[in-house]
């Protein structure tokens, strides 16, 4: 099975609250070390146990391609993601201004022309914008079925998945018949969620993401990892939506300190009035 | 015509709540709207939407689309706007919105606003308001193609009550699926069977973190009850297992606006908190005084939960 499993290079997203406005109203993010946004992560993560057994990880049994739309600076976090197990990396020269997600899921599906993957997988939403579209759009352009909000995947062979999606209250199951897109929720890296084919059914994987080992990370610096232009990939570069302004929440005040249980209640029934 | 196309959300025959924060937003923007309700049992919900000054209500009754697949719905939808002739469509930002909308989007070559929680014209132009970053800033994004596509937030968008004059009931037929709609087959659902009210709709979220351990449920069942609450819980709970992943309010759980939201034993995160910000009140209970939940906590008790969490079902049903 082949993923390409698209990523995006956000700012860290532990200390989205340190985010300021500069002095024409725009986001500023200065000081916040960009990182993988963590979805993005998980799908990969994802992407790697449907690909091995997981009692020998080191070998692959199946390709999986990162791609990214980002500066040169980006080619740091791909690196990183080659040291995990990744096989190539694409990086496609761009700037977040140049961008909107209609237009990397064009250039996505571009790419998914060239290379021909079983499955694209994706965070379900970055952890800047937040829009959970992209793959969703991708899935639309290349006339793929999708499955968002995946808590689960289990391989039956190499040409169906069945997907758990985790709705409000509810789990959905479906069977994609490939070449599918998957976007997927961080519950998605759990010992148990991906069941591949090739894992014994036992076996549980640490909860989370693996880490390179440092052999991993020189090993890797002998993996392919191209760059490409956006103009390789789309014609029309135009942007459907663009962000005017932006603004910070008001501060929610502290509010005060009550004595006890009973003080709550009382507060809470005559100025709260929410009881 | 010119107007707004809202795509009504149908749960077990009836209509979704959060279908009436789309019709908030459409009356907000002014211009004639329709509904469209389509789904297995649409004819027998479309009796709920014509109270609501449409100018009229389309349905498509159809058996294939009992299950949420969004590949089987988006050809009727995109027939139906370009037979119409709407410019804008909307639907509420549920897990069901937000799945469809973007491949809409695709389909309509439209420009998306999701999630939007505000709405303004600027000089003859829409800005979509809407939370980013992890709720610690808001976006206004305008769209520059002819048509828009957005999914509204039911926590800022009250739902919409009925008046105008009955809307007219049309009915439709469903288009053919998309080709992928072959390739992907619904298995099953699992419904998380819960006798308390659903996380978004409730008006009192009582919500748990890591501190309650093992006794998560032991605490916090009695306070909820006491409160006809539903039952939240932070990330760490979730990811230790004391509390199902369904429950995990925050960035990457639910999103929480209730009039009252009590956490316990929680720490304020800052995935968590852009989970729950948008509470009318806030009340934290932790015994350390330097937690972050204090910052934003309308009414804080500093006190070990295990301690304040009884006392305040006693309260509760001394002073009720």
């Amino acid at each position: 099975m082949k993923i390409l499993v698209a990523v995006k290079r956000v700012a860290d997203p532990d200390n989205l609250n340190k985010i300021k406005l500069s002095p024409k109203g725009e986001i500023d993010t200065t000081g916040l070390e960009p990182k993988a946004s963590p979805y993005d992560e998980y799908a990969l993560e994802a992407a790697l146990r449907l690909t091995e057994n997981g009692s020998n990880p080191k070998q692959r049994l199946g390709e999986v391609v990162v791609v990214t739309f980002a500066p040169k600076a980006a080619e740091q976090m791909l690196r990183a993601m080659l040291g995990t197990g990744a096989d190539r990396a694409v990086r496609v020269e761009a700037t977040d201004e140049g961008l909107d997600g209609d237009l990397v899921a064009r250039g996505l599906a571009a790419l998914v022309d060239k290379e021909k993957p079983d499955v694209v997988m994706l965070g379900y939403q970055q952890a800047e914008h937040e829009s959970n579209e992209v793959g969703q759009m991708l899935a639309a352009h290349l006339d793929w079925p999708q499955a968002t909000f995946a808590g689960s995947i289990r391989s039956e062979d190499d040409k169906a998945l069945v997907v758990g999606r985790d709705l409000e209250g509810a789990t959905a199951y479906v069977r994609l018949t490939l070449p599918a897109v998957i976007t997927v929720l961080d519950k998605i890296v759990h010992p148990k969620s991906v069941q591949s084919k090739h894992t014994p059914a036992t076996h549980a994987y640490p909860d989370g993401v693996r880490f390179a080992a440092l052999m991993a990370i020189m090993a890797a610096k002998k993996k392919p990892l191209v760059e490409m232009k956006l103009a390789d990939l789309v014609t029309e570069s135009a942007l459907k939506v663009r962000y005017l302004a932006a603004e910070l929440p008001g501060k929610r005040a502290a509010g005060v300190r009550v004595k006890d249980a009973k003080d709550l209640v009382t507060r809470l029934k005559r100025e709260a009035k929410v009881l | 015509m010119a107007g707004t196309l809202v795509v009504a959300e149908l749960s077990d025959g009836t209509i979704r709540k959060a279908t009436l924060s789309a019709i908030s937003f459409a009356r907000q923007l002014g211009a004639p709207f329709a509904i469209l309700a389509m789904g297995a049992g649409a004819s027998a919900a479309a009796g709920q939407l014509t109270g609501y000054g449409a100018t009229k209500v389309v349905v498509v009754d159809d058996a294939v689309l009992k299950d949420p697949v969004c590949e089987r719905y988006v050809p009727t939808i995109v027939s139906t706007v370009n037979e119409g002739g709407w410019d804008t469509i909307a639907m509420a930002a549920s897990a069901f919105g937000k799945d469809l909308a973007p491949r809409l989007a695709a389909r309509l070559n439209a420009g998306y606003a999701a999630d939007i929680n505000g709405l303004k014209v600027e000089g003859g132009s829409r800005l979509y308001r809407r939370p980013m970053y992890a709720g610690n800033a808001f976006g206004w994004l305008a769209i520059v193609t002819p048509v828009h596509v957005v999914t509204v937030r039911p926590t800022e968008f009250a739902a919409a009550e009925p008046e105008g004059s009955a809307s007219p009931i049309a009915t439709a037929a469903r288009a053919p699926d998309e080709p992928s709609a072959s390739r992907v087959a619904f298995v099953k659902l699992e419904a998380i069977t819960s006798e308390r009210p659903d996380l978004a709709e409730a008006r009192v979220v009582v919500s748990g973190g890591r501190a309650l351990k093992e006794q998560f449920k032991q605490v916090l069942e009695p306070l909820a009850n006491a409160l006809g609450a539903a039952i939240g819980a932070s990330r760490a709970a979730c990811d230790a297992g004391y509390a199902p992943p369904e429950l995990q309010v925050g960035q990457t759980g639910r999103t929480v606006a209730p009039q009252l939201y009590i956490a316990i034993g929680i720490s304020g995160a800052i995935q968590h908190i852009a989970g729950m910000k948008g509470s009318k009140v806030i009340v934290a209970i932790n015994k350390d005084p330097d937690a972050p939940i204090f910052q934003i906590a309308d009414y804080g008790l500093v006190q070990d939960l295990f301690v304040a969490v009884p006392e305040l079902v006693r309260e509760l049903k001394a002073q009720s």
